[in-house]
């Protein structure tokens, strides 16, 4: 079975990197983008009776540092 | 007065932070990262600057779950003394032995120079040596600086006096202005500006060398 695991900074923390994404695609003609978020997606290949616990316990303990890091967790069969 | 400098793979300061406090007079023993336990006696630890891991999935992340991370933890919990710089700041937040996080710098680029860097604090066995306002030449060397911690934590670090150095002009967007802060019992430091690269004639600055002998100052068995 697999996981996805999407890290996001938190809201009011700024990201200086999707700022730049955002300042790019409006260099280029992208007129339609107000703001730019990026995060990280981490695929986990897990061992049958691997539980969506299990994962938050992983996000919590290193994937994500919740100081800064939102994260939400895909159970994927 | 015994000095342990851990040695993560991608650590790059560690032989500059030993040299820093073997000048200061302290014996300095290397600790590798798949360690489990400290030597015996250490007054000190320091966690030196670098990529370690790679800077892997975040900064200090993946060095934070190390087994000489556990025993740096446990040293702290113990109310031992330790010192991050850089790389090694990052770790000690990673690990949360000091409050807050460390971002990817304002302006994305990998800053390289002396900066002014202001004391805010002479209350710890690490600043002792300068006095509260005064402005020194420090070099920092990081892409991922920019120092954030929520408002309460802000609160708490400044109420508690906690904010050991701000930058005199902010290069990274850290809130505050923060360069450097203390643990709540005053003794363990983590900072980005490198002061082991400012303890030497022939670095072309010694504003750093204050602060590795207050700490040998007050290591010093009475």
């Amino acid at each position: 079975m697999k996981a996805r695991v999407h890290v996001m900074l938190k809201n009011g923390v700024l990201d200086p990197q999707g700022e730049a994404v955002r300042h790019a695609l409006g260099a280029m003609g992208f007129d339609k983008v107000e703001g730019v978020r990026q995060g990280k997606v981490i695929d986990l290949d897990l061992v049958d009776g691997a539980t969506e616990a299990d994962v938050t316990d992983m996000c919590e303990k290193l994937l994500a540092n919740t100081v800064i890091e939102s994260y939400s967790i895909e159970m994927q069969g | 007065m015994k000095a342990a400098v851990v040695v993560f793979p991608g650590s790059n300061c560690d032989r500059d932070l030993a040299v820093a406090f073997e000048q200061a007079g302290f014996d300095v023993s290397m600790v590798w990262h798949k360690d489990d336990a400290l030597p015996e006696g250490m007054d000190i630890v320091g966690v030196p600057g670098g990529f370690s891991y790679g800077d892997y999935l975040r900064c200090g992340a993946i060095a934070a779950q190390s087994p000489i991370c556990k025993a740096v933890a446990a040293h702290t919990e113990r109310g031992g003394y330790a010192f991050g710089v850089c790389n090694g700041f990052q770790v000690l937040t990673e690990t949360g032995i000091l409050p807050g996080a460390l971002l990817r710098n304002a302006g994305l680029k990998y800053i390289c120079k002396t900066v002014g860097l202001k004391v805010e604090t002479s209350d710890s066995a690490f600043t002792e040596g300068y006095n509260a306002g005064d402005v020194i030449g420090i070099p920092i060397a990081h892409h991922d600086g920019n120092y954030f911690a929520d408002d309460e934590t802000l609160a708490a670090l400044r109420d508690q006096d906690r904010i050991a150095f701000t930058y005199a002009e902010n290069p990274n967007g850290s809130r505050d202005d923060i360069a450097g802060i203390l643990s709540e019992n005053r003794r363990v430091l983590g900072m980005m500006p490198h002061p082991e690269r400012a303890a030497d004639e022939g670095h072309g600055g010694t504003d750093g060398t204050a602060l590795f002998r207050a700490l040998a100052g007050v290591l010093t068995p009475a």
